[in-house]
């Protein structure tokens, strides 16, 4: 892969990441599973989990409809708290490519922002993407966030 | 002064729960001698969790950091993580393989048992320093403690009044635990969660069967757990550990809807249900039951997703809770996947355990500042009984009548 191609790639993934956190930390979450194939693949899991082979998530979907189940049950269903993420995000590294599969992983941190104003450091973690081009177009075929720590503050309702 | 002396339990008894036991300091203190390190068994792990010999891992007996080790014969041990030199802890990983214990400080070693097998230079070099020959450092060791397991499930104790498990459990919390621990287990993952919130408000949570269906509006209106469905509560005759349970299959009336209720809302439904489909692996039709041990265990078993949970009391205001989720070594692809989808219900991120983590904080917020008020645990009257429904918060006065049991109060 020459190092252009290279670059695009980093680009196409990078503005893709940039406009899911975007939609997430605007409060568009009705937004943020058609940042994803319609069999997306979403799971939330620990580097301890995945450094023991363990397939368990805290967030685990397999299509945009789950994705959209989520989004409705944090809506009109689950109760919690008035809160906002922040997400930053680090340039992606490009694994590996194939055809119109990209596979990338990216380094966030996520600020949680209470409510109450009380602003914390909530996750940090990489994402591992399998992102699939079409045209212009980008989507996710699958995300797996990876937490750098098992230990989640009180509840995890928004997605990372 | 004892907290006997300086705190007086309102006259009304188990139906009055009184705010001074979430924000009272010594009190805090005293449990953890009277409660954690008192007459109780303490979950401490999975016996799967410590799958190979000359295997270690960490846990904790309220808050005492606690090691539990498979030694090379297979034996299951605990000890205090606590070196007998300068009170280092001992082991600093979470879990891993090894064929003794030293403490990185000073080189003190440990057999898997938690003897003290080795004192670096305790000789001294070339004839000078080290340790008196009379000195005994072997009675300064960490404190080893009694353990028993029952399928699968590793407890422990310190205290030689403890009864026997099986008995401090009771027959019907027995009979159910061996329910769902059905065959060896295989680990699916796990995770933790900081509760901003005292340990017995996270205790009360889970006996408390009446909320259930209340606070989580997801429960409710997939029918996973309506009050209206057929279930029932288990209470120990110590008060100390219950069960509550109820059929997958939902054969009540529209209570929650005519009451308008917020649990009720109309219209909702799922677009992936593939997330609810169950089989039912106990072949008894129960689809959720909810367990706990005195003081700080949870056995849960929601449709297919099974986990165990155990609190580390971190604080007056700060607990731990931690979660391991398994199925059993003869599942299929399809069930541990249907485990891990269920898996969306539970944990931090859980469709339905979700605001567990956070509604204790509400209360740990609310009452810090009224320690002499009182909360009304009256539903159901004064009862402490098992009951064939869970309107009813029996259970959580079953926990405070081994709680004050325990703690003189």
């Amino acid at each position: 892969m020459g190092s252009a191609e290279d670059g695009r790639l980093q680009l196409k993934v990078q503005d893709l990441n940039a406009r899911y956190a975007q939609a997430i930390d605007d409060n568009k979450l009705e937004a943020w599973p058609d940042f994803f194939t319609e069999d997306g693949r979403y799971r939330v899991t620990t580097a301890e989990n995945v450094e023991r082979g363990l397939p368990l998530g805290m967030i685990y979907a397999s299509s945009r409809a789950m994705l959209r189940d989520r989004v409705r049950s944090l809506r009109d269903a689950n109760v919690y708290e008035a809160q906002r993420y922040r997400h930053v995000i680090g340039p992606p590294l490009i694994a590996h490519s194939e055809g119109a599969a990209v596979h990338a992983q990216t380094s966030f941190i996520v600020a949680r922002v209470m409510h109450t104003g009380e602003t914390t450091l909530f996750a940090t973690g990489r994402y591992q993407d399998h992102v699939v081009l079409d045209g212009d177009k980008a989507l996710f075929a699958e995300k797996i966030v990876v937490l750098d720590s098992r230990l989640i503050d009180t509840l995890l309702a928004i997605p990372l | 002064m004892t907290i006997a002396e300086a705190r007086r339990w309102p006259a009304e008894g188990l139906t009055r729960v009184p705010y001074w036991v979430y924000s009272d300091r010594a009190l805090y203190d005293e449990e953890q001698e009277r409660i954690f390190l008192g007459a109780t068994w303490n979950f401490l792990c999975l016996e799967a969790e410590l799958a190979g010999t000359n295997s270690y891992r960490r846990s904790n007996l309220g808050a005492m950091p606690v090691v539990v080790t498979r030694d090379k014969d297979g034996e299951l041990h605990a000890f205090e993580n606590r070196c007998a030199h300068r009170g280092s802890l001992l082991v600093l990983n979470e879990s891993g393989e090894a064929r003794d214990i030293v403490c990185v400080y000073h080189n003190w070693s440990y057999d898997l048992c938690g003897n003290l097998t080795g004192v670096a230079f305790r000789k001294g070099l070339g004839g000078k320093g080290g340790m008196p020959a009379e000195c005994r450092p072997e009675t300064h060791g960490p404190r080893k403690l009694r353990l028993a397991t029952l399928a699968g499930l590793v407890f422990g104790t310190l205290s030689h009044d403890t009864p026997p498990l099986e008995q401090y459990l009771g027959a019907e919390i027995v009979a159910r635990i061996r329910r769902v621990m059905r065959a060896p287990v295989k680990l699916l993952g796990g995770y933790a969660q900081t509760l901003p919130s005292n340990w017995k408000l996270y205790m009360e949570n889970v006996k408390d069967t009446y909320h259930a269906s209340l606070l989580h509006t997801f429960f409710t209106t997939f029918r996973l757990n309506r009050l209206s469905q057929k279930g029932g509560i288990v209470v120990s005759p110590s008060g100390g550990h219950h069960v509550s349970y109820s059929l997958a299959a939902d054969t009540g009336g529209k209570e929650y809807e005519q009451a308008g209720m917020r649990a009720a809302q109309e219209g909702f439904g799922l677009e992936a249900p593939g997330l609810l489909e169950a089989v039912d692996e106990f072949g008894d039709g129960i689809g959720l039951q909810i367990l706990s041990v005195f003081p700080t265990f949870v056995l849960q078993q929601t449709r297919n997703s099974l986990a165990v949970r155990r609190l580390v009391p971190q604080g007056l205001d700060q607990t731990e809770l931690v979660w391991t989720c398994f199925g059993f070594t003869d599942d299929d692809d399809a069930m541990t996947e249907r485990r891990l989808r269920q898996a969306n219900l539970i944990g931090p991120a859980g469709y339905i355990s979700m605001e567990d983590g956070a509604a204790p904080g509400f209360v740990q917020r609310a009452v810090g500042t009224a320690p002499e008020l009182v909360s009304v645990v009256e539903m159901g009257g004064g009862s402490v009984a098992s009951d064939d429904n869970r309107v009813t918060e029996a259970a959580v006065r079953g926990f405070w009548k081994a709680y004050r049991d325990l703690m003189g109060l």
